[in-house]
């Protein structure tokens, strides 16, 4: 882990503020000397670490209603030295001015990720980008491919002077149109007004726990 | 070739160069000297704006002399180019633009550091995507130095010479004294200019056939001396195995190239949001759908009006098809409007040229100063006070030294050396290789795009259990293999049409390496993904999946 990333990321400056938070070192061994009494909460802090990973596991396609433990838990879950096998050690919270323990962004990041809210936009995204990138994906292969093997095929007149290569070319840019049209619509009816609610709640989240400028 | 041509469009082409130079002017006048206004013009431009800049920097000479050239020699090959060139954005708009613009900051580096931390993977990717734009930066200067002796008739190789300076010059002013502002309005002036001539010019054709594709199609396929297989594949690539599985390898290469194009992604920073990405980029498929769909009607028209034979003996590559078309168009040789519509199809020409290699040496000095330098300049220093990477706009002031006696220089006076020295390296690349036959280097950009970026795009923004060794694997995976397989086939060696006719040292057949690279690519990111001995940061994975579907604390 080099040096220059160890620096405390509390630090406020008017630089951006992801790389702010990232400017700390993930993985290093939590020097950081936990507050009293947090000890009790490693094992709430794996379980919580834990269903973050079944709700990821399990979030291929179905939708995931993981409430969210209390915050709390969240928020101390980090602070003792639990490490959940597979996964790098969480920055432990840092203690605030006020005395009062706060949230590390990646606690923050992992909470909205787990939010049935994040699910459902993530699963609209990918429920039309997936099948959408494989069907245009393979009507161009397929047809570059004919192109290329299958002249005779293409060269067969269809109407007039135009063949099956010429409706084959213009259905490619007719797709293309389509497609646009149809994921810009999808995201603007479905996923903007849930993603920029969720762009709020979660800079809220930062802006409190002070990881934020 | 007469002297009115001549004058005429250079006087048209003057005074584009005098606009975009006073647009540099107002628009270094406005600066803030900050870093992020330097790369991104302050992130203000509208969707319409940039959509017409993508456009810009996306359709170069290639696109405007090139396909419709094919077009006029081999009919229906030629169009299987420009559903390439447009199918690809799709994979921008589904997969990049938007999260791109969430987690990312000026470039591809960003987004990947961001998911990696780690100096390693902001060297690697800044590598390739300076690889990608330098090959894509001498094709173009090359092909300024063709087209010069083309249109102008100076075949001298003094003008040659001279114009690749001039243009490198140029672009160079642009970028340094400008930054991104000037840079995305030097597209859209441009943008403009060449939707306009291509517009004007299709309109031209289909009144001669009285709006009828039919009969267009039918007096192409009469007088390019094929008859019907004029409008079916197969007359480009001819008949064995190699060419086919070379043609679908440049397919591959395209579509997925132009999603790994570093000049592309840099252009995703300029809006505010990653909905105003998203539109930006809907605006620019229409462009760039409608602009393709006339060069179909120019490459044809050119075989309909002016011939295919007569293009041939033109020019052996049929770039000078839509100038030829102009000029019959207008009138035939000899006559006003002839004249006129020929000098401005050149200074159209020229136009692109000169901003597509703005847009290009902007987004390498964004490279070289913000990914390679930042990294270098960090390992010299050992602990740097700022920021991750001297991006922070405290630490890019334009002091020079960096405060605290530390010996960093601003980003902003790093990325206008590394714009002045990649227009060094391009003047001096494109000098020595005006004489080759560098056609190729456009599909090699695309392909090292393809194989390079793309993979390690894509595992950071969607793949949970990518680690830092994959990151690093997966750009060397592909740039490597892409670079050694051009290195060993035929455009190389073993032809007479090869850059070292004299020798034979080709083993791959194929003259675009994509079909193996880009695979290759997505292989070595995963191989060294599983390998890896460090776990997967979920926590990072995390963070840069809510940014990129919400753009929470976007840049």
């Amino acid at each position: 882990m080099d040096n220059w990333e160890g620096r405390d990321a509390a630090a406020t400056r008017r630089g951006d503020p992801w790389y702010d938070a990232l400017a700390s070192g993930w993985g290093e061994p939590a020097d950081e000397t936990a507050p009293d009494g947090t000890e009790a909460a490693t094992a709430d802090g794996q379980a919580a670490v834990a269903a973050a990973h079944t709700a990821v596991g399990a979030a291929q396609g179905a939708a995931v209603t993981v409430t969210p433990p209390p915050a709390g838990a969240a928020i101390a879950a980090a602070a003792g030295h639990g490490t959940v096998p597979g996964t790098a050690v969480p920055r432990p919270s840092r203690t605030g001015a006020d005395g009062e323990l706060r949230p590390s962004a990646a606690e923050i990041y992992l909470e909205v990720r787990r939010s049935p809210a994040f699910q459902e936009v993530r699963r609209r995204y990918r429920r039309f980008v997936g099948p959408a990138t494989v069907l245009f994906l393979t009507w161009y292969l397929g047809y570059v491919v004919a192109a290329t093997t299958a002249p005779g095929l293409m060269a067969r007149p269809v109407v007039g002077a135009v063949n099956v290569a010429m409706l084959a070319c213009l259905g490619q840019f007719l797709t293309t149109f389509v497609l646009t049209w149809a994921y810009a619509r999808h995201a603007r009816v479905h996923r903007d007004r849930a993603a920029l609610e969720l762009r709020w709640d979660t800079q809220q989240m930062t802006r409190e726990a002070g990881v934020d400028r | 070739m007469t002297g009115d041509h001549q004058t005429l469009a250079l006087l048209l082409f003057s005074a584009f160069v005098a606009v975009t130079l006073g647009i540099t002017t107002w628009a270094s006048r406005r600066r803030h000297d900050s870093a992020d206004e330097f790369y991104t013009g302050g992130r203000l431009f509208s969707p319409m704006e940039n959509g017409f800049a993508i456009s810009g920097d996306y359709l170069s000479a290639a696109s405007f002399l090139g396909i419709s050239g094919l077009i006029a020699l081999n009919g229906y090959d030629g169009m299987l180019y420009s559903v390439g060139f447009l199918v690809a954005w799709l994979v921008v708009l589904f997969l990049v633009a938007e999260l791109v613009r969430n987690c990312g900051r000026f470039t591809l580096a960003d987004v990947v550091a961001a998911r990696m931390g780690e100096r390693r993977v902001r060297t690697a990717v800044g590598a390739s995507s300076v690889t990608v734009s330098v090959l894509y930066l001498v094709a173009q200067m090359v092909g300024a130095g063709s087209l010069v002796a083309l249109l102008l008739g100076g075949t001298s190789d003094a003008a040659r010479s001279w114009t690749v300076v001039g243009v490198g010059a140029l672009m160079v002013v642009y970028v340094a004294l400008g930054g991104m502002r000037a840079t995305t309005w030097i597209q859209i002036v441009k943008a403009v200019l060449l939707l306009a001539g291509a517009l004007a010019l299709t309109a031209l054709v289909l009144l001669r056939f009285h709006g009828d594709f039919g009969e267009l199609l039918t007096t192409a396929a009469e007088r390019s001396g094929h008859g019907r297989d004029f409008l079916a594949p197969g007359l480009g690539y001819g008949d064995d195995w190699t060419a086919r599985t070379d043609f679908i390898s440049l397919g591959l290469a395209l579509v997925l190239g132009t999603a790994g194009l570093p000049h592309i992604l840099v252009r995703f920073s300029t809006v505010p949001t990653a909905r105003a990405a998203r539109r930006s980029v809907v605006w620019s498929i229409g462009l760039i759908g409608g602009f393709y769909l006339m060069t179909i009607v120019l490459g044809f028209g050119a075989a309909a009006i002016v011939g295919s034979d007569a293009v041939r003996a033109s020019n052996a590559a049929g770039n000078t098809a839509v100038p030829l078309l102009a000029l019959e168009l207008g009138g035939g040789a000899g006559s006003t409007g002839g004249t006129v519509l020929f000098a401005v199809v050149a200074a159209v020409a020229f136009a692109t040229i000169l901003a597509v290699v703005a847009g290009i040496t902007l987004a390498s000095s964004a490279s070289v100063a913000h990914d390679l330098y930042a990294s270098f300049a960090r390992r010299r220093d050992g602990d740097a006070g700022g920021g991750r990477y001297g991006g922070t706009d405290a630490d890019a002031g334009a002091d020079g030294g960096g405060g605290a006696g530390r010996r960093r220089y601003g980003d902003v006076a790093v990325a206008r050396v590394a714009a002045v020295a990649v227009g060094g390296v391009a003047i001096g690349l494109g000098l020595l290789a005006q004489d080759l036959n560098v056609a190729f280097l456009v599909g090699l950009a695309f392909a090292v795009a393809a194989s390079a970026n793309l993979p390690v795009l894509l595992y950071s923004l969607f793949w949970r259990r990518f680690t830092t060794r994959g990151a690093v694997w997966s750009v060397y995976g592909g740039l490597i293999p892409a670079v050694l397989l051009v290195a060993l086939s035929p455009v190389v060696s073993g032809g007479p049409g090869a850059l070292l006719p004299g020798v034979d040292f080709h083993v791959f057949p194929l003259q675009n390496p994509g079909l193996v690279s880009i695979p290759l690519g997505f292989l070595a990111g995963w191989l060294g993904t599983v390998t890896s001995p460090e776990p997967p940061d979920e926590a990072k994975h995390a963070e840069t999946e809510v940014r990129a579907l919400t753009g929470a604390g976007a840049a």
